[in-house]
């Protein structure tokens, strides 16, 4: 059930350190990826099936091909360490708990696309997942994993930890860059993509840290041993943070394909006290809500999830169990969205205020059922309109919501209060 | 019927007052100095070290005043405008001096599925403040996050660059005590 290729080293109390990663093995094979063309390791991670783990599940061997071989410009990698997706905490521990692996499959790819420089963009307020990664890289220029010449190869890069500051937005690749530049978070428009013009008007790689994290082991067991988990269109193995009302909450590392069914209530021990799923969002608050029958016959793989109606996403699996209000639940998801726009397209800036403030309303039980095909209708015109998909990420759960629980709305406006937890929501009215 | 509006939603909240100062200028303690200039060399511009400046601006100074915000735009080269729109686009840079123990909550839907609500009730009340406040001994402010990552330990919270949970209700009171205990 639980496949452990990313988390082998965690149950190691001194994962994090140099001693513990090279005495298991750490730091070998950017020495064979050396030893072999870039072309052939942007092959074999592309046999391998590779695909980006922070939320879109791009193919990650063709997203390196398209930086472009021959250019004057330095290129960059930026490794995205913002982990901000509400539900999600599986980098936090990649980080926290395994660092140098991060910093060995920073040195493959960087051999593998010719990249000169690699930023970690990791989100502010984490502590020790910072310090820890932080450390680690000073450890790794110590030791001459990373700096002049690696390896007497010729080959030169440097790593650099950049704290970000507190905002959703930077999550997403071309908001990173933006912040990385020292500018505000704003994303930018679509094509140029950042593999031709990113970071400091320069080639540039996005990568989530799973994704990078997973290029040692792929390369260490080639392309056919990762391939054997996982499904046909979604090799390998993923980290998904459960949270909610499970027993045990945590990361799990699974092969892609298991049914969610064995996720929740094996590894996971059911939901807690016995009661019943009622709505499981699968890959963070972004993506569209499943009912508890629909989480209990989906598998977890990306063609999977799309099937069903919703997406694979981050990973970060948000449990609720039959006690819980849809509406309240929807508002609180929405609170986020209208807090994060970072404001440049209006159908984003005005649409998640609008939305928000219609549930908000409809939770306090003063909302009438016209509301709900209004929500409905801004969310349509919230969606495929916008630089970046921040605006989608907030309607489409809405539209989910309404569309699977619209009972539970209507008894909101019927009751003229909430039928479920008996009150309205006091934390909702005070939110700044 | 009269659109919904909730009367705290639009308020700018911490960045209401756009000239906060802290009333004398500031300059870099020595080993600030020699790290800022090892910073500038990690970027290929100037303007790319802006966070990680204003980090250890905060980190100094203990919030981005007026001072703070034009003080570094010097270092950097940049119109104080730019930094100060830096400042204000993200929430960790404090537009206003912290208690010495800054809790955040997170009120994102996994630690609200996991009672969250409550455990903000129960800090109001201990604390005796709202959120976005201080308290008066200016020992303790109260916030509120967006989700920490962290959302296996909900309802979580951070202190400062610490993460605390889960809390009942019982426990978080505890968290506020032991805070006071160890004081200024
Ligand atoms: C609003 C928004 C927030 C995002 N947040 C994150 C994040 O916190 N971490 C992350 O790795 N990717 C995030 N992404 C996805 C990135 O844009 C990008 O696709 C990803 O970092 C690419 O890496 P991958 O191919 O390895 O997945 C976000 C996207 C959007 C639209
Ligand atoms: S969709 Fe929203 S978050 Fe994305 S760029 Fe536009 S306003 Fe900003
Ligand atoms: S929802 Fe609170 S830490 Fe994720």
């Amino acid at each position: 059930m639980e496949v452990k290729l990313l988390t082998q080293r965690y149950d190691n109390p001194e994962s994090w350190t140099l001693a513990a990663y090279e005495k298991a093995g750490g730091y070998q094979v950017f020495k064979k990826a050396f030893a072999m063309d870039p072309e052939q390791i942007i092959n074999v991670v592309k046999e391998s099936g590779l695909r980006g783990r922070g939320g879109a599940g791009f193919p990650t061997g063709m997203k390196w091909g398209f930086v472009p071989k021959e250019t004057d410009k330095p290129k960059y990698l930026c490794v995205n360490a913002d982990e901000s997706e509400p539900g999600t905490f599986k980098d936090r521990d990649l980080l926290t708990k395994d660092p140098h692996a991060l910093i060995e499959g920073i040195i493959i790819t960087g051999w593998a696309v010719g990249i000169s420089h690699a930023y970690i963009y990791i989100r502010g307020e984490f502590g020790v997942p910072y310090y820890r990664i932080r450390d680690a890289v000073k450890e790794a220029y110590e030791k001459g994993y990373l700096g002049r010449d690696i390896n007497g190869k010729g080959y030169s890069l440097d790593v650099t930890v950049h704290r970000g500051a507190g905002a959703y937005i930077c999550g997403e690749e071309t908001g990173l860059i933006e912040s990385l530049e020292g500018k505000k978070g704003q994303p930018r428009l679509k094509p140029p993509f950042p593999a031709v013009v990113g970071v400091f008007g320069c080639p540039t790689v996005v990568n989530n840290v799973e994704t990078i994290q997973a290029v040692p082991w792929i390369l260490e067991h080639g392309a056919e041993a990762y391939r054997k988990y996982g499904t046909e269109k979604s090799p390998g193995t993923k980290l998904f943070s459960v949270s909610g009302h499970v027993n045990r909450p945590g990361n799990y590392e699974i092969e892609l394909g298991l049914p969610c069914k064995t996720l929740v209530h094996d590894l996971c021990g059911g939901i807690r006290d016995g009661k019943r799923q009622k709505a499981n969002i699968v890959g963070g608050s972004s993506v569209p809500v499943l009912t508890g029958e629909e989480a209990d016959a989906v598998h977890l793989d990306y063609e999977s999830c799309v099937e069903a109606g919703t997406m694979l996403g981050s990973g970060g699996m948000i449990v609720m169990d039959e006690d819980t209000c849809m509406v309240w639940a929807l508002a609180v998801i929405l609170k986020f969205y209208a807090h994060e726009s970072c404001g440049q397209c209006s159908p984003c800036r005005e649409g998640t205020a609008w939305i928000r403030n219609l549930v908000f309303r409809l939770e306090s039980g003063h909302g009438t059922s016209a509301d709900l095909d209004k929500l409905l209708s801004i969310c349509d015109n919230m969606m495929g309109t916008t630089i970046c998909v921040l605006s989608d990420a907030a309607a489409m759960p809405t539209e989910s919501f309404i569309r699977k629980f619209r009972t539970e709305f209507e008894a909101h406006v019927g009751a003229g209060r909430c039928p479920i937890r008996g009150k309205s929501s006091h934390f909702l009215e005070s939110v700044h | 019927m009269q659109p919904y509006q909730n009367p705290n939603l639009d308020i700018a909240g911490r960045d209401a007052c756009p000239v906060e100062s802290m009333g004398h200028a500031v300059r870099f303690s020595d080993e600030n100095q020699k790290r800022f200039a090892e910073l500038l060399t990690r970027y290929p511009t100037k303007q790319a070290a802006v966070l990680p400046t204003l980090w250890m601006a905060q980190e100094e100074f203990g919030w981005c005043s007026t001072e703070v915000i034009e003080y570094v735009a010097e270092l950097l080269d940049l119109p104080p405008s730019h930094v100060y729109g830096v400042v204000s686009f993200y929430t960790m840079y404090y537009r206003r001096p912290m208690g010495k123990y800054h809790i955040q909550l997170c009120t994102n839907i996994s630690c609200m599925l996991m009672g969250g609500e409550t455990i903000l009730e129960c800090l109001r009340e201990k604390l005796g403040i709202g959120l976005g406040e201080t308290t008066p001994d200016g020992l303790i402010s109260l916030d509120e996050v967006e989700c920490l990552a962290a959302c296996d330990i909900a309802p979580m919270c951070q202190m400062n660059d610490e993460y605390h949970g889960p809390f009942t209700p019982e426990s978080v009171g505890q968290f506020v005590d032991q805070l006071r205990a160890r004081g200024k």
